[in-house]
C-alpha cells in the first residue's frame, strides 16, 4: 500500500467512531433548519457553505427569530473562532505541505479533525502522510455530514411541528457543553454567559446572545486569573 | 437571508485558514490565548438556557406550561452518563413528550 493509500485508510477509521455523534446531530439540524423561514434548500447549502454544525444551528435560528443580519453574522463568526485556536496548532505541520493543500485543507478543519490530527501528528511526521490523512478525516466527516443533513431537510418538510422537535437544538448543545465546563472557569463561563443571555434576551436586533457570549468569556477569563493566585 | 449565510461560510473558512494561511505569525498571541478557551461553553450555554427558560420569549419555569426544563435536566444527566448525542436526544425528546403529556 502506498503512502498515499495507507493515509486516507488510517484517517477514515480514525473518524469513523466520531460519526455515531455526527450523524444524529446532522438528521436533527435538517429537520430543525426546513421548519424555520431559511427552508429545506438553503438551510442545507448551509453544510456546504459554513460546515459548522453549532454555527449553522445558530444562524437558521436566529434568522427565523428574525434577527438583523448583521447580528447573525456576527455571533455565527464568535460561535467559529475557535477555529484560529486549531489553525495556529495545525500551522507548523501544514507548512510543509504543498500551497494548493495550505489553501484548501482548512475547509475542512473542524472540532473533530483537529482532535483526530493533531493526536497522529505527534507520532506520524512524514508530510505526505499527514496530508491525505487530515484529508482522509475530512472527507469521512464532510461526506455523512452532507447526506445526514440533507436527510434531514427531506424528512423535516413532513413533521409537524407539535413533535415540538425544535428542542432538540438546545438537546444537542447540552451534549457539547458538557466537556467544557470540567473546569472551574469554564463552568463560571457557561453560568455567566447562558445567565446574561437570558436576562439580556430582549435586548434589540437579537443582540443578547451576543452579549451573554461576551459576558461569559470574561467571567471565564476573570475566573482563571483568580484562580491562579 | 443568502448574504448572510455567504459572509459567514467565507468568515468561517477565513478563521480556518488564519494561521495556516499566514507565513509569518505561527502562534496565537497571548491575549487570545484565554479568551479562546471560553468561546465554546459561553456561547453554548448563551444559546441553549434561553431555549429552555424561555421557549415563548418570557420566562417561563413553571413544569406544567413549560416541560423543557425538566425534560432538560433529565437530559443533562444522561448527557453526563453517556456522551452519544443520539441517545441525549432520544431520551431529552421522550421526556419533554411524558411531561407535557402528564403535567400540560
Amino acid at each position: 500500500m502506498t503512502t498515499r493509500e495507507r493515509a486516507l485508510t488510517d484517517g477514515f477509521k480514525a473518524m469513523a467512531p466520531m460519526l455515531l455523534a455526527l450523524v444524529p446531530f446532522g438528521l436533527v439540524l435538517g429537520v430543525t433548519m426546513a421548519g424555520t423561514v431559511v427552508g429545506a434548500g438553503w438551510g442545507f447549502a448551509t453544510s456546504f457553505i459554513i460546515f459548522a454544525g453549532a454555527a449553522q444551528l445558530a444562524t437558521v435560528q436566529l434568522l427565523n427569530d428574525g434577527t438583523a443580519l448583521a447580528v447573525v453574522v456576527l455571533t455565527a463568526l464568535v460561535i467559529n473562532i475557535r477555529h484560529l485556536m486549531y489553525s495556529a496548532a495545525l500551522a507548523p505541520a501544514f507548512r510543509d505541505f504543498p500551497p494548493r493543500w495550505r489553501a484548501a485543507l482548512p475547509y475542512l478543519l473542524t472540532d473533530q479533525t483537529f482532535a483526530v490530527s493533531t493526536l497522529r501528528f505527534e507520532r506520524a511526521t512524514d508530510p505526505v502522510y499527514r496530508r491525505w490523512f487530515f484529508f482522509g478525516t475530512g472527507v469521512a466527516l464532510w461526506v455523512p455530514w452532507q447526506l445526514s443533513t440533507l436527510t434531514g431537510v427531506v424528512l423535516g418538510a413532513q413533521i409537524p411541528e407539535s413533535l415540538g422537535l425544535g428542542f432538540a437544538i438546545p438537546l444537542v448543545f447540552l451534549v457539547l457543553l458538557i466537556p467544557v465546563v470540567q473546569t472551574r472557569p469554564g463552568l463560571i463561563a457557561a453560568i455567566v454567559g447562558g445567565g446574561v443571555a437570558v436576562l439580556a434576551s430582549g435586548a434589540p436586533y437579537g443582540l443578547g446572545l451576543v452579549v451573554g457570549a461576551v459576558a461569559g468569556i470574561a467571567a471565564g477569563v476573570v475566573a482563571e486569573s483568580v484562580g491562579r493566585r | 437571508m443568502v448574504v448572510a449565510i455567504v459572509l459567514i461560510g467565507i468568515g468561517t473558512y477565513l478563521t480556518r485558514l488564519s494561521f495556516i494561511g499566514a507565513f509569518g505569525a505561527r502562534r496565537v498571541p497571548a491575549w487570545l490565548e484565554r479568551p479562546l478557551r471560553y468561546v465554546a461553553p459561553a456561547v453554548l450555554a448563551a444559546i441553549t438556557l434561553p431555549e429552555v427558560l424561555m421557549p415563548e420569549g418570557t420566562m417561563d419555569i413553571v413544569p406544567s406550561s413549560n416541560p423543557r426544563v425538566l425534560a432538560a435536566l433529565v437530559a443533562v444527566v444522561v448527557a453526563i452518563k453517556v456522551k452519544n448525542v443520539g441517545v441525549v436526544i432520544v431520551v431529552g425528546m421522550a421526556a419533554l413528550w411524558l411531561f407535557d403529556a402528564w403535567l400540560g
